[in-house]
């Protein structure tokens, strides 16, 4: 068997274990999506104003989708040291650049849903309004934010995982290497929301940007990931 | 009889500490090999350097064929080594994680079957996820994944810590069971009398070095 066909069915074995592990726990559902929705309500009582609301609102949802993001890494790590399963995987030669492709696949559905959530509460909350061509960009920003954000989350999570006080250790490792994920797809939903009049056009090449980060961060964390989690 | 385990004059180091200090040592097919000693022997660190996490710095060996010094991530796809922790997922039932390992390396859903009745995992303790397993029931799911990855060489760390007595002598038979089915098992344990009724050969590591 191929060495590419091998890992493509680590990497789903892997996706799969993790989707079930949420689907047996509901902890995205019950906890984390939850815990962003009361972000976005906090974010409202604080501003108390709906013109500066949906002026900033796209900034909003990215922050709230980064605070959220915190929690699913830290729990998806964390069901893999709980009884060593990292560790074994390590140990019986599973490919690591599968076992990153699977969880980076994983972490991209559960960041997805949320960000539709966050979303969909940006409108109802701050009376966001988007075009046709808007809605349709503002779907793209999530797909190609949410790649960038899982393969980086993935990487970084596998960092801290063995790491003593790895609960502070993930987010002052992470946050300031997602910023410009955070300004890209910001910028792009301000143009897909028509924030501070905002044009659609806009907020293609904030895109491309989130595109390349993407990009990047798959490769660097497919090479990078087992020699991070070996040490 | 064929050699699966072929050490000698092995020299192992963990950070600036010489854990194996000279290590020979030959295993044959379908033995079930006890190494005893005392707490900071080095029986550990001799099956993590036989599982290939441990890179060996001076003497030569061979594990199912394979050298350890050149190829050690091959030798980790066909050995297991069970440690103190099960490496189970414990909100996945104890169906769902032994999938799971099958499904990283191909293995059928009777292989599946086959190991989960072998390991006596099967029935109703099928569906119950691994977290509200006992000590024993955990230990027969993780020998269960064993099977399934189709591990020819058994490592266990102090298999039977944590057993109650009637957990200690099912596994005993359990490991036999699997031996009579193929494996080989090299099994750690500093409670000598007790794995010593299990095994087929005795050594005794101390110091880094076995004899």
């Amino acid at each position: 068997m191929s060495t590419f066909t091998q890992r493509r069915r680590v990497a789903l074995a892997v996706a799969r274990k993790d989707l079930t592990i949420e689907w047996n726990s509901r902890i995205l559902v019950n906890q984390v999506a939850p815990f962003a929705a009361i972000i976005m309500v906090l974010f409202a009582f604080a501003l108390d104003n709906d013109g500066i609301l949906q002026r900033v609102a796209p900034g909003l949802v990215w922050l709230a989708t980064l605070f959220s993001m915190l929690v699913v890494i830290q729990r998806t790590f964390a069901v893999e040291s709980a009884d060593g399963a990292l560790d074994a995987l390590r140990v019986a030669g599973v490919d690591p650049s599968a076992i990153f492709i699977g969880k980076s696949v994983a972490l991209m559905v559960q960041l997805f849903a949320l960000e539709l959530l966050l979303v969909g509460t940006a409108v109802v909350l701050y009376g966001v309004e988007m075009s046709l061509l808007g809605f349709a960009e503002a779907i793209v920003t999530l797909l190609t934010a949410t790649v960038g954000l899982a393969c980086v989350g993935t990487l970084y999570g596998g960092l801290a995982a063995g790491a003593r006080g790895r609960e502070t250790l993930l987010p002052l490792l992470l946050l300031p290497v997602v910023a410009p994920v955070l300004i890209g797809a910001t910028r792009a939903t301000e143009a897909a929301f028509g924030s501070g009049g905002a044009q659609v056009s806009e907020g293609w090449p904030w895109i491309l940007l989130l595109a390349v980060f993407a990009v990047i961060f798959a490769v660097v964390g497919a090479v990078a990931f087992g020699p991070l989690v070996d040490e | 009889m064929e050699t699966v385990i072929e050490l000698k004059g092995v020299v192992a180091v963990l950070g600036t500490f010489p854990a194996l200090a000279g290590v020979s040592l030959s295993v044959q097919r379908g033995e079930i090999l006890l190494l005893q000693g005392p707490n900071g022997a080095g029986k550990t660190s001799l099956l993590r350097v036989c599982a290939g996490l441990v890179p060996i710095e001076r003497g030569t060996g061979s594990i199912l064929g394979i050298d350890l010094a050149t190829n050690r991530q091959d030798i980790r796809t066909r050995v297991g080594l069970l440690g103190h922790t099960n490496g189970l997922y414990l909100d996945l039932t104890v169906e769902q994680n032994i999938q799971f390992w099958a499904s990283t390396v191909g293995a059928s859903q009777e292989e599946v079957a086959n190991a989960m009745s072998t390991m006596r995992v099967d029935g109703r303790l099928a569906k119950v996820k691994a977290g509200q397993l006992s000590a024993g029931q955990r230990r027969r799911t993780a020998l269960a994944s064993l099977i399934v990855r189709r591990a020819e060489i058994w490592l266990l760390d102090e298999p039977h810590a944590g057993l109650d007595a009637a957990g200690r002598d099912e596994l005993d038979a359990l490991l036999r069971n699997a031996v009579a089915a193929g494996a080989t098992v090299v099994l750690a344990s500093h409670e000598s009398e007790r794995a010593a009724g299990l095994a087929t050969r005795t050594v005794t590591v101390d110091g880094g070095g076995a004899s």
